[in-house]
């Protein structure tokens, strides 16, 4: 009897670890996408990407999780959703925080120095390399030798090769 | 001289450097300024079933201060406002940027009301338009609604004594 009863405890027991098993996440609700259009979030994600955050001004638009971030992203959206254009929604974006928003800045006279300064630079150092090195061929002269001279180099040449050969 | 170059080179650069401490990168220059201040209508802080329009502005020097209950700098600065208001020099108007209605009020009991009217930005769509990224923020405009002059994060005596208050006395004198 005592037996029996245990049998059937085992059994229930089992029955338990079985109900345990079951994977209660896998009955969650499928994930809601972040944006109710994927489209627009992904416009969105590409013009931000190269927009700076002005709060943490290391971070992207796209990456910040500021409040000003936030905002400019809502912006985006909307703007988005009402048919402008990407460079109309850079421009509306410029007028109002400036080139400093643009992680490109625009080419024009006060970016020159940040465009070309580098190309300059490369160029003023490739000039002082030719110069440099032109002035040292010139110095390097062709040495001419006497004849005693050319005698006691033989002379060394051959004591080496014959410390070779023993 | 030829060993003295590196020396030379390396003073250059401490000077950029240098110059590069004394810069504030949190000061990003405003395109706005010279520029018409964007039009606004936005409903009174006080009285939320009024509305306040940038152009009843027009013909007057103010200024727009965008303040906010949780910006901390904001206190920093109030007490400079309060007492500028007290002048009676310029009209002081206040945005109030995404901000609880009730809270706001509270803040303005507790540490005085310097704002001729204040109005409510709570989306904060109007400081997009401002170019608003870090509250307080100041703008002077003037009498045909052109921003003149913009203060990124709290007002200061200095500011006020050297700059923004001379700037409104010239800015008066125009017609």
């Amino acid at each position: 009897m005592v037996r029996q009863f245990n049998g059937v405890m085992k059994a229930a027991a089992f029955v338990l670890v079985l109900f345990l098993l079951i994977p209660l996440t896998g009955w969650s609700k499928e994930a809601v996408p972040v944006a109710e259009n994927p489209e627009v979030e992904k416009r969105m994600l590409l013009l931000t990407e190269n927009l700076r955050c002005l709060v943490c001004q290391n971070e992207t638009i796209a990456d910040s999780r500021a409040d000003f971030s936030n905002d400019i992203r809502r912006e985006i959206r909307e703007q988005i959703k009402a048919n402008k254009t990407d460079p109309e929604i850079i421009q509306f974006l410029v007028d109002r925080y400036g080139d400093f928003v643009l992680y490109d800045p625009p080419i024009k006279p006060t970016t020159f120095l940040l465009w070309f300064g580098p190309v300059i630079l490369f160029v003023l150092g490739l000039g002082s390399l030719i110069v440099y090195l032109r002035r040292r061929r010139l110095q390097i002269e062709d040495v001419s030798l006497s004849q005693a001279q050319l005698e006691e180099a033989e002379a060394l040449l051959n004591e080496d090769k014959k410390g070779k050969n023993v | 001289m030829r060993y003295l170059l590196p020396l030379f080179a390396f003073m250059v650069l401490a000077a950029f450097l240098l110059v590069g401490l004394t810069l504030n990168p949190r000061q990003v220059p405003s395109p706005l300024i010279d520029k018409p201040a964007p039009k606004f209508q936005l409903n009174h802080l006080h009285q939320p079933d009024q509305i306040m329009s940038s152009d009843e502005n027009l013909g007057k020097v103010w200024m727009l201060n965008v303040w906010a209950s949780w910006c901390v700098a904001c206190r920093d600065e109030h007490p400079l406002l309060v007492q500028l208001a007290r002048t009676r020099i310029v009209p002081i108007y206040g945005l109030n940027y995404k901000d609880e209605r009730n809270t706001a009020l509270q803040w303005l009991k507790r540490y005085g009301d310097p704002y001729a009217i204040s109005i409510v930005d709570s989306d904060g769509k109007v400081g997009i338009d401002y170019g608003v990224y870090g509250v307080p923020e100041t703008y002077v405009i003037d009498k045909k609604g052109i921003i003149r002059h913009k203060q990124i994060g709290p007002v200061t005596v200095d500011s006020l004594e050297k700059t923004i208050i001379p700037l409104i006395k010239e800015l008066q004198q125009q017609v």
